[in-house]
């Protein structure tokens, strides 16, 4: 039953993601606010331009409803908004040749420290043998600690 | 006394971090990379500032321009409005203006007060051609070819030092291509 379940779920869910090609106006509303959170307003750095309050902002909220009216998807107005712009404009950068280091960064930076750690734990433990000396030295000790025990 | 390379590791890392700051925080955030040089200038529908009458990517071409995103409300744009009129005056190049986000009536009003250096005037209120150059603010100036492509951008004031020492070379140079 419940492989049928999922099998159900892996074939239609999808299919409600296409059906969405032709979205009424609160959709669409959604749909705008959606990009609008991913797309960095140029004017106050910081801020998407869903929140933002900047006149450009603004425009650029209209470009995006426009976009989707015109039947653009939401790849195409992000892009579109991308072409114009540049990476820059995108909240999330994307991966690609100049920012793997970007996202690999933390990654990297864990796994070299769990390297180190690794390393450092087996040196403390590891066991040295005494030389040949050292174990006559430690004879001689004990031989006098035994011979007068004060 | 021998050197322990690993006691300096911090050290190293510290100023590795030292550099990459001082790279990093004295570049100005404002100025983004233009997607558009070497890309013709987007095409257009709009009007003028005086008049309804349309006004096309056709109007800009036939001349090296230099195109200025301005609004009464700018105030930075005051700054190099005595140079722009400077260039109009003694017709070093043609001016053309983008006219952001503002009411024709204040935008003609601005343009009788500090004179009117523009051959060309595009009314943009609703940042249409504004977003297509990819603008952030004004002033922004752009130095377009013969044939509407775009060769130059600048963010912010053009100074009379950018404009000699790197605006009219490019410009000079366009004008010999073509």
């Amino acid at each position: 039953m419940r492989i049928l379940f999922t099998i159900f779920i892996c074939l239609f869910v999808p299919l409600s993601a296409l059906a969405q090609t032709v979205p009424n106006d609160d959709a669409l509303d959604a749909q705008a606010r959606d990009i609008g959170r991913s797309l960095r307003c140029v004017v106050c750095q910081n801020q998407s331009i869903e929140d933002s309050d900047a006149d450009l902002a603004k425009d650029m909220r209209a470009l995006v409803r426009t976009r989707l009216e015109a039947g653009d998807n939401p790849d195409e107005v992000v892009s579109f908004i991308r072409d114009r712009y540049g990476d820059y404009v995108l909240l999330k950068p994307p991966v690609q040749r100049n920012t793997w280091i970007l996202w690999a960064g933390p990654g990297l930076i864990l796994f070299a420290s769990v390297l180190l750690l690794a390393r450092r734990r087996t040196a403390r433990i590891e066991i040295v043998e005494l030389s040949q000396d050292e174990i006559q030295a430690l004879e001689k000790l004990r031989m006098q600690s035994r011979k007068d025990p004060s | 006394m021998k050197l322990n390379l690993k006691a300096l590791l911090p050290l190293i890392l510290f100023a590795g971090l030292i550099a990459a700051f001082a790279i990093g925080l004295t570049r100005d955030p404002r100025v983004l990379p233009s997607q558009l040089i070497n890309k013709p200038f987007p095409e257009f529908e709009l009007t003028g500032v005086y008049d309804n009458n349309p006004v096309t990517l056709d109007n800009l071409k036939g001349d090296v321009s230099l195109v200025n995103v301005f609004g009464s409300w700018c105030v930075a744009c005051l700054q190099e409005h005595p140079l722009l009129m400077d260039l109009a005056a003694t017709d070093q190049v043609r001016v053309v203006g983008i006219n952001w986000r503002d009411d024709r009536t204040k935008a003609q009003q601005w343009l009788e007060r500090h004179g009117d250096p523009y051959d060309l005037l595009i009314y943009d209120p609703h940042s249409e051609l504004v977003i297509d150059l990819g603008i952030t603010g004004a002033p922004e100036s752009f130095i377009v070819d013969q044939n509407g492509m775009v060769r130059y951008k600048h963010v912010g004031v053009v100074t009379p030092k950018l404009w000699k020492e790197t605006m009219l070379p490019i410009i000079r140079s366009l004008r010999s291509e073509g």
